[in-house]
């Protein structure tokens, strides 16, 4: 980038005006799987899903391969999975279709949107997913791509997920003394409701009902 | 050898242990008139120099995305005009798009002409006003502001006109827009279109030459090309940093290929450019806007959505280009009403990433300066 | 720096244009003295909703059926609405309590999108400020309830236009009240000349009776 001159003030206007952007194109998604075949592959939101381990690899394959080049990381979102029973239609050996219960087990993902500003490409998914809710540890993306920082900080706030490797993860919506993760689906919010000039009947229920516990702490 | 001390001669940085003094810390916020809303800037200072910062922020938060996973998909419209308050339409729009992939509704034409204008017309709002708070970071306090609040206002008493308020909009459905324009509108807002180019021209007699201004801005909070994609900054900031990328021409969303615009690209990376390249783009918008009333087609304004929003299980990523950066929804559904996740990709959230790098190295006045010229709004970083 | 300084001289005189042109120039100087003079309000400004009534009696002509449409469309939830019933215990379709607290509400305007009857619209009204935080700025169904004039004078286009629409709905309805009765008629003539063959009408569905809410 070159340094602008300094002393008298030269031509203020050093913008040049773009007219050609290349189209969006899709991303290959064929050349990650025959590269990494050990991986899983959703097909169905058209994702690669990565245990925490794999992530260094993968991504720095992904940043520097010709083929890609994703060099720009759009958006990192956490997503928290209860436990969950899930009816499927299925066929059984007979013929019939039956209703199959399956249990999905708990787990937390890491979804990130990649896109390449070099070739104009995208998007591509990749989702770091634990089957642990006690204490998800999910790689930090944050040393390969600097943008991650203040998303990855935000997911740890807002889900209780720990990246090894961020270089600063603290809480940074919620205060420091907070001690939950209020995105995750088991969130209860307290009781703290105040005195609202509310008509709905169970909101004031709730303001009394802490207004009375109030007034029992006080001496 | 004469005792008396003299001054020391310029570029000469006194260390802390000729002064005698120590780091000094600074917290610089939350209630600081510069800083945008409750936004604070935890400084180390040596001196004046900046050694140190970390932004501070979350005083504003409600947890926009708690509150819309706990309701139905199109009740949370009228709660993304909250999350950039200065430009509801483009928040709209951006949720309508993410909404719109989940559940295949087609938007009719002159509903996507709507949605052009109306997007151009946010920029136009929120790049006057923040050209105006910039100038009043640099120390020229009110004049130039108020010169362009008075441009923005008469756009807002369009989008009054409109959809009946001026900020929180709620106009963008999915499948469509709430309601057709009265009559009259499109004449006022030719109007107005056509007026714009002559307050721009007056701002950068103004401004744009003053010297002031340029030795300020020129070299300060440089961020370079490479840099600038590692730090995923987008919008105005990237392309002040030379890197030729457009959501509006990469993505093509809506109908943005059929008009005819370019895109303006800084070369430097530093504060100024940032401002021209908002000046720039403000003329392109005007450009995207009178080839829009030109071409607005009559007809239907809503596509055929369902009457209960109840996409099929599946997930989207929409993104558009706001005029802070990207702005993207990501939407889960897991085949209720009710979305599983939704989130926020806020584009001044993740641009203030670069915020410590820029300012480190640069004096506390420029700090200011930088901030400003990253153009945050803290109900879309706290959300 | 250049010593000379023209860009600063040619912004000075940037401002003093627009200095002395507000003397003389509208669109230079557009502010509005607010206590004294107020900006013109479009018949387009949302504010917060108001009920609609029909005709001269508010209760009466109230267009509401409490159909709690709107109550559960209010993203910030702030409608209230408890149905009335008569002397007997049978419900009637209206409200007896309708409450929005305006404290809450966002004026989005969704109840208004929501509502199937027409009944409730947005309300230009702003200057609403209230000694009392709590109760003073819950708005119940009397203060809410305004007659169709009104809205007539707030916005006459849209008001027209709603009026047409309750017309043509009304219209239809009528046409085909007057073709069920013609049926009715029809059938009750049937019924008077011996039956061909007997035909056994399916039982009429009862309606499950609506949870009551506490107040």
């Amino acid at each position: 980038m070159p340094q602008r001159e300094t002393g008298p003030i030269g031509d203020p206007t050093a913008i040049t005006i773009e007219t050609t952007i290349g189209y969006m194109g899709a991303i290959d998604h064929q050349g990650v799987i025959r590269r990494f075949p050990e991986l899983e592959w959703d097909d169905f939101s058209g994702s690669l899903i990565l245990s925490p381990e794999r992530v260094d690899e993968v991504v720095s394959w992904l940043k520097e391969d010709p083929a890609y080049r994703l060099d720009y990381l759009s958006c990192v979102s956490g997503v928290d999975y209860l436990e969950k029973e899930e009816k499927t239609r299925v066929r059984n050996e007979a013929g019939k279709m039956v209703v199959k219960t399956s249990l999905s087990p708990e787990k937390m993902e890491v979804v990130y949107h990649f896109y390449s500003m070099e070739k104009k490409t995208g998007p591509f998914i990749l989702k770091q997913r634990v089957h642990s809710r006690e204490n998800p540890v999910v790689t930090s993306l944050t040393p390969h791509y600097r943008g991650a920082e203040l998303m990855e900080r935000e997911v740890y706030d807002l889900f209780g997920i720990h990246f090894t490797g961020h270089p600063d993860l603290r809480r940074i919506l919620m205060w420091e003394a907070f001690q939950h993760h209020p995105m995750r689906k088991d969130y209860v919010p307290p009781n703290d409701y105040e005195y609202e000039p509310t008509p709905h009947g169970d909101v004031l229920q709730r303001a009394r009902e802490r207004r009375e516990e109030l007034e029992g702490q006080s001496p | 050898m004469s005792p008396v001390q003299t001054m020391p001669p310029r570029g000469y940085h006194l260390s802390k242990d000729e002064l005698g003094a120590d780091i000094l810390e600074v917290a610089m916020g939350p209630h600081h008139p510069s800083t945008h809303g409750v936004f604070r800037m935890d400084l180390k200072l040596d001196g004046e120099t900046v050694v140190d910062l970390k932004p501070v922020f979350g005083y504003l938060h409600r947890n926009h995305e708690k509150i819309a996973e706990d309701i139905s998909y199109p009740m949370s419209m009228p709660f993304t005009d909250r999350l950039d308050y200065l430009c509801g339409m483009t928040n709209n729009w951006a949720y309508a798009l993410s909404a719109e992939k989940l559940i295949e509704i087609e938007v009719p034409e002159r509903a996507e002409y709507l949605r052009v204008i109306v997007g151009e017309l946010t920029r136009l709002v929120n790049h006057c006003l923040l050209i105006g708070f910039f100038i009043n970071d640099l120390g020229a306090l009110g004049t130039p502001l108020l010169y362009a609040l008075r441009e923005r206002e008469k756009i807002l008493d369009l989008f009054e006109v409109l959809s009946g308020a001026r900020m929180m909009v709620n106009y963008i459905r999915f499948g469509g827009v709430r309601c057709d324009l009265p009559e009259g509108w499109l004449g006022e807002c030719q109007r107005i279109v056509d007026a714009f180019p002559a307050f721009l021209d007056e701002y950068e007699t103004l401004l744009t030459e003053n010297e002031i201004i340029i030795a300020r801005a020129q070299n300060v909070g440089v961020v370079t090309r490479e840099e600038a994609i590692d730090f995923s900054l987008t919008g105005p900031m990237l392309r002040a940093s030379g890197v030729n990328y457009d959501i509006r021409k990469v993505d093509r969303y809506g109908i943005y290929d059929r008009f005819d615009f370019k895109i303006p690209i800084g070369g430097h990376g530093d504060c100024y450019d940032r401002f021209m390249v908002r000046m720039l783009e403000m003329r392109e918008s005007v450009k995207i806007l009178k080839q829009a009333i030109r071409d607005l087609p009559d007809g239907n304004i809503m596509g055929k959505a369902p009457k209960i929003f109840r996409p099929a299980p599946g997930e989207a990523y929409g993104r558009i280009e706001a005029p802070k950066g990207e702005l993207g929804f990501y939407l889960i559904s897991d085949g209720t009403p009710i979305p599983y996740r939704f989130k926020v990709r806020p584009p001044s959230f993740v641009n203030l990433t670069a915020l410590r790098h820029m300012c480190l190295g640069h004096k506390v006045a420029d700090a200011v300066i930088i901030l400003g010229s990253i153009d945050i709004v803290l109900g879309e970083v706290d959300r | 720096m250049s010593l000379l300084a023209k860009g600063i001289l040619k912004g000075m005189a940037v401002t003093a244009k627009n200095f002395f042109q507000s003397y003389y120039r509208k669109e230079r100087l557009p502010t509005v003295q607010y206590p004294e003079e107020k900006s013109t309000i479009t018949p387009f400004t949302r504010n917060f909703p108001f009920l609609l009534y029909d005709g001269d009696d508010a209760v009466d002509g109230m267009r509401c059926t409490a159909c709690t449409l709107c109550e559960r469309a209010c993203p910030p939830q702030c409608i209230y609405i408890i149905k009335d019933k008569d002397e007997k215990g049978k419900p009637i379709l209206r409200p007896r309590i309708f409450d929005i607290d305006t404290s809450v509400c966002m004026s989005c305007q969704l109840c208004v999108e929501v509502c199937p009857y027409e009944a409730i619209r947005m309300d230009s009204a702003f200057e609403l400020s209230n000694e009392n935080r709590f109760e003073g700025l819950l708005i119940n169904r009397g203060d809410l309830l305004k007659s169709n004039d009104y809205y007539h004078a707030l916005n006459p286009v849209e008001a027209r236009e709603t009026d047409d629409r309750i017309a043509a709905k009304n219209a239809l309805a009528e046409a085909k009240k007057k073709a069920r009765q013609k049926k009715t008629r029809l059938a009750a003539a049937k019924a008077k000349r011996p039956p061909s063959r007997l035909k056994k009408s399916p039982p009429a569905r009862e309606k499950p009776p609506q949870p009551e809410k506490s107040e």
